[in-house]
């Protein structure tokens, strides 16, 4: 069977090599000439902390026809043949991941030689040559990606402001709290926020906005979203909504097309992100090559960790009257959390700043496992109700079963026996229990014992 | 012989671990033990090496030859018992071919013996099928450090040299447990552990990262993903010293932090936290042990950490490194000498010409008559056309995965033969068992997980009725027309010329320098040779001298979570008990049972309570112990200790699907369920 792969970006790319390793026999077809890059990682090389060659995704398993530099322009649903400039190619199993395109809001003055979106290599390498001679950055939109392009900016030392038309940052994913807490830790690390503003036109060096007011900037970064590239699939009458419509199999409304990544909508959601494009690539090549795997939807996890700025968001965190609520905010750290609960299972998760629980959290969301008996775990990042016990502050306060010598499972009464017994060193007492033989890591707690023995049962001789 | 019988004393080391604690026996009823100053353990035991003297004595001691006669093991005469085995090897041979025969060894076996069990498969036997429990242990960690710098040597640096690095990241060891005088060169402060339990090890350290299960490499190439971003790697190092960075690099960007942190649970500020004090620190060491290694994908789970430790330009560069914590008595050198199915003295290859021609002139024998390599352990032991078994220094029947299976297809054998000092759960099972000599009757020597080579030496003779594993081996091979030297002096001279020129040289060590150096490292070419504390200081033993970065990726476990199962299952040791426990289990000072250890939260879901018996069930079979609550673990995690037979058996759960490089079994994960009893 030959599959043909239209698209050759993040999630093309992941379908060829999945199928090639599972020995398919795959055609991929690319209109861009280099290696496809990894774009979860262009705000990094905004940042300045990789270099272009990074980006390069790995090769694939070998055997994979890729014709790169060749766009896909035509579908022959009737004939089951892909049409390209290079003629013709036929296929038993067509994938189309032609991902999507960077929305342009309706706005005077856009697009413009001082505007641009964040949604490609030649975008990045745009706007990193812009920078280099600005001193001061617009960013339109307050979505995860236009904070990552305003923490590069940032970083790269522009003044930054973020114009952002929802009542907070990051409003699909956050509470009204959480923004603000999020609002206020980019404040903090030189980049301000304008929520609640609508944008009307870019003069080239201001954006001005619905209110009035205007936002001065050398630079316009348009972050306002995507738009899935439908257009051959639209061409050649597959049914497409906002993306091209496919089922639990990844097929479209032609039993021979299917379509994974930023093109494809699956029940009634279009994901832009790679995690479900790439669970999809794996459940698709699953199926072409004999197997029964289903796509069922994709948990969504939106991290931001760079720069100063920690933040996790999953699920729906919207108030909701049969959820249990676990919050725990300290915004002079930056640090706030909020579980929504529902059964046992976690609904939705905003956590930003310092959490060490934010690995559990994420996983317990995942795998909609079920959430420990304590919460308070979830919030601190350690267990609650069994925690070992710490050393005393003095050997008073150890218990008498407690093991002084792991090496030598020697317990506090046993040093105290041996004292008893007519040890007076640290050195006898080692001779008669073992105590600090091993990993000697307990010499010093041995040494507090017999010192504490030597006070408070100074008269006991033998 | 150099038998020190005669005197009251006797200098040599701890009979466990691959520490090898230097011990001093003195001789009495009870032979006593005491701690002795050696550079490797300051003169500090364990309680497993503080009691180890009690098994010279005890009741369950084997002082004769058992006979399997009508179904049932009965004592027997040495002649009898031998005669037995040699006519039973030559039906099988006679019937089913050389190879029917099947010889399995021990990473506790001195070097004389792992070299004289290797001669005797390839020479007196003329079978390729021969392999050891190290397979099980050391082989994964091996594969990657020939695959990255040409040889595997544990720790390529003296052990001292990791108390002064500035940071060490230790992967998947609890030498809290396994090895507990190691944690004296174990810099607390300066630690990072990761392991899926908080571990005394890891609560000894600084920062600990709790990874799922199975997850080890997508950790390593994540945090050599944050090595890149955050500028931190050794550019000018990866330029002079090694090749294959770019792949590498290309693989790593994939695994971008939010992505790691999802798959492993570890929090992206520890995934940084981490690699930048292993990049700050002036000196710093990347370990990892078993719980790295024991995976389908151990080899490349390695290769991941070796190539972490590339980038940061650690790897010979003095007093930093990669390395690997070995854990059998012997496991170094018992990997190096020639009982590993594709090996020859030397840590030569046995399908290399040169090898060959070079130790079959060492053994008088024409190269072509060597037989080639052979099948890996579990592949041994499961394998149909074997029909006769010999094993050495192994109790297979606990220490292998899939055990039940495995427990079978040896009681169905025609032959099976062991020796052993007790009457293991494997020797339970034998038509013929061996009485074999304990440490404290012996010579030989060992090389401990440094690579250096020190002696263990006799206090004094066997008991009546009870042979050395030399003594047997001689006394086969003088049985089957090929006979050898039972003298330990004489079997490390024979080892010291087939290693000449290998990449294990042994040639200039002799008992006498280490006796006077306090051991001597290999690879030591001639006697005026200082030997080799420090490798790949100038060059890798690779071809060009430079290490190779091999790009890898993260596959997961063979078997994940399911419905059916939906947790996973991990194994590991505890501090009283030493692998199999076929020795450790008997002695009264060294207490414990085994137990499944899992946390209050998921054993309050399933209605267990601390004590309960609780089974767990994988796609293998089930083991049943008591419930340990502890919120030391992950709730979607269980864990059992390996160390016992019988209902509790953790490897009657292990999954065998075996590295395709190394051959290692999946033991550290499954999936399983678990239920109360």
């Amino acid at each position: 069977m030959r599959v043909v792969v239209a698209g050759y970006g993040m999630a093309g790319a992941r379908v060829v090599s999945e199928l090639r390793a599972r020995g398919a026999d795959v055609t991929a077809f690319g209109a861009e000439t280099h290696r496809p890059y990894n774009r979860v990682m262009l705000s990094t090389l905004l940042a300045g902390k990789v270099r272009e060659d990074d980006l390069t995704l790995a090769a694939p398993p070998p055997g994979a026809d890729l014709r790169l530099g060749v766009p896909v322009t035509a579908l022959d649903l009737a004939r089951r043949v892909v049409v390209t400039p290079e003629g013709e190619q036929a296929y038993d199993a067509l994938v189309l991941a032609t991902g999507a395109t960077a929305v342009l809001p309706p706005m005077d003055g856009v697009p413009a030689a001082t505007a641009h979106v964040l949604r490609t290599l030649d975008d990045c390498r745009g706007i990193l040559a812009a920078a280099g001679g600005a001193r001061s950055a617009v960013v339109l939109g307050g979505g995860l990606l236009g904070l990552e392009a305003a923490r590069g900016l940032a970083g790269c030392g522009l003044a930054v402001t973020v114009v952002h038309a929802g009542g907070h940052v990051m409003d699909r994913q956050l509470d009204p709290d959480g923004g603000h807490v999020l609002a206020r830790t980019l404040r903090d690390l030189g980049v301000c926020v304008r929520v609640g503003a609508r944008a009307t036109a870019w003069t080239g060096d201001r954006l001005l906005l619905a209110d009035g007011t205007a936002v001065p900037g050398d630079l316009l970064v348009v972050a306002c979203g995507a738009r899935p590239d439908t257009a051959l699939a639209r061409a050649a009458g597959l049914a497409v909504h906002r993306g091209v419509l496919v089922d639990d199999g990844l097929r479209t409304s032609d039993p021979h097309v299917y379509a994974v990544g930023d093109c494809a909508e699956h029940d009634g959601t279009v994901h832009g992100l790679v995690a479900p494009a790439w669970e999809q690539a794996a459940a698709l090549a699953d199926r072409l090559t004999g197997g029964t795997a289903r796509y069922r939807g994709s948990r969504l996890v939106t991290r931001l960790k760079a720069g100063g700025i920690d933040l996790a968001a999953m699920g729906s965190v919207a108030p909701d009257p049969d959820a249990e609520v676990v919050t725990f905010a300290d915004p002079a750290r930056g640090t706030y959390v909020r579980l929504v609960i529902r059964g046992d299972r976690l609904a939705g998760a905003v956590l930003l700043g310092d959490n060490p629980s934010v690995g559990a959290v994420t996983q317990l969301y995942d795998r909609d496992a079920p959430v420990p008996a304590d919460r308070r775990s979830l919030l601190f990042g350690r267990a609650f109700g069994a925690e070992p016990a710490a050393p005393a502050a003095s050997p008073a306060f150890m218990p008498d079963h407690a093991v002084v010598c792991r090496c030598n499972s020697v317990p506090k009464a046993a040093i105290t026996a041996c004292w008893r017994s007519g040890a007076r060193s640290v050195a006898d007492v080692a001779a008669a229990t073992r105590a600090t033989t091993g990993c000697g890591g307990c010499a010093d707690a041995v040494t507090g014992i017999v010192d504490w023995l030597s006070t408070v049962e100074p008269e006991v001789t033998v | 012989m150099e038998s020190l019988s005669g005197m009251t004393t006797a200098d040599t080391h701890c009979p466990y671990c691959a520490l090898q604690c230097a011990m001093r026996l003195s001789a009495g009823d009870p032979v006593t033990v005491s701690g002795r100053d050696f550079v490797v353990n300051g003169g500090g035991l364990c309680q497993k090496g503080w009691t180890s003297a009690e098994l010279l004595a005890h009741p369950d001691r084997l002082t004769a030859p058992l006979v399997r006669q009508a179904g049932v093991l009965r004592r027997a005469t040495w002649d009898e018992a031998l005669d037995r085995v040699v006519a039973g090897v030559r039906d099988v041979q006679r019937a089913h071919g050389r190879d029917a025969v099947a010889v399995f060894g021990g990473g506790g076996l001195t070097n004389e013996k792992a070299y004289a069990l290797g001669r005797f498969a390839r020479v007196a036997l003329r079978t390729a099928t021969i392999d050891y429990n190290g397979r099980f242990c050391m082989s994964s960690a091996a594969a990657a450090g020939n695959r990255a710098f040409g040889a595997d040597r544990g720790l390529p640096f003296p052990v001292t040299d990791i108390r002064d690095a500035g940071a060490v990241l230790l992967v998947g060891a609890n030498p809290a447990e396994t090895m507990p005088p190691f944690l004296r060169h174990l810099p607390g402060e300066r630690l990072i552990t990761v392991d899926p339990r908080v571990t005394a090890t890891a609560r000894h350290g600084a920062l600990h990262l709790q990874p799922t299960p199975g997850t080890d490499l997508a950790l390593a190439n994540g945090l050599l993903h944050l090595a890149i971003t955050e500028g931190l790697v050794d550019e000018a190092y990866v330029a002079a010293r090694t090749t294959g960075f770019d792949e590498v690099r290309r693989t790593v960007a994939q695994w971008w932090p939010a992505r790691v942190e999802r798959l492993t649970g570890v929090p992206i500020a520890d995934l940084l936290a981490t690699v930048h004090r292993l990049a700050a620190a002036d000196t710093a060491m990347v370990l990892t042990a078993r719980g790295a290694e024991q995976h389908a994908t151990g080899t490349d789970t390695v290769t991941a950490f070796v190539n972490l430790a590339l980038a940061l330009g650690l790897p010979g560069r003095p007093g930093s490194g990669y390395g690997c914590l070995t854990g059998q008595g012997n496991g170094q050198g018992g990997r190096e000498h020639g009982q590993k199915a594709d090996q020859l003295p030397g840590y030569r290859r046995l399908d290399d010409p040169a090898a060959r021609a070079h130790v079959a002139a060492v053994w008088g024998v024409d190269p072509d008559d060597l037989p080639g390599p052979g099948p890996s352990a579990y592949e041994l032991l499961t394998a149909e056309k074997m029909r006769a078994l010999l094993v050495f220094g192994s109790n297979p029947v606990v220490s292998a995965p899939r055990a039940a299976g495995v427990e079978r297809r040896l009681a169905g054998l025609d032959l099976l033969v062991v020796t052993d000092f007790v009457l293991s759960e494997t020797a339970a099972l034998a038509d013929v068992v061996l009485p074999a000599a304990q440490w404290a009757e012996e010579d030989g020597t060992m090389t401990n997980l440094e690579g250096r080579v020190i002696r263990r030496t006799r206090l004094r003779p066997p008991p009546p009725g009870v042979r050395t594993d030399l003594e047997i081996l001689a006394a086969l091979s003088g049985r089957l027309g090929a006979p050898v030297s039972a003298r330990p002096r004489e079997v490390f001279d024979e080892l010291r010329r087939a290693s000449a020129g290998g990449t294990a040289d042994y040639a200039g060590i002799t008992y006498e320098r280490i006796t006077a150096e306090g051991g001597v490292f290999w690879p030591c070419p001639a006697e005026d040779h200082p030997g080799t504390p420090r490798m790949f200081l100038e060059r890798f033993a690779t071809p060009d001298g430079r290490a190779r970065f091999v790009a890898v990726d993260h596959r997961g476990p063979a078997e994940q979570p399911c419905a059916d199962y939906p947790l996973y299952l991990t194994t590991g040791r505890v501090l009283t008990q030493y692998q199999s426990g076929a020795q450790t289990r008997r002695i009264a000072g060294l207490p414990g049972r085994a137990f499944v250890e899992l946390h209050p939260d998921l054993a309050g879901r399933l209605g267990i309570a601390d004590g309960d018996d609780v089974a767990v069930s994988t796609r293998r079979g089930s083991a049943t112990a008591p419930a340990r609550l502890s919120t030391a673990i992950r709730p979607d995690t269980v864990f059992m200790p390996f160390h016992w037979g019988g209902a509790a058996r953790a490897n009657t759960l292990t999954n065998p699907a075996l590295d395709p490089v190394s051959r290692m079994p999946e033991f550290k994960v499954c999936a399983a369920r678990v239920a109360l009893a």
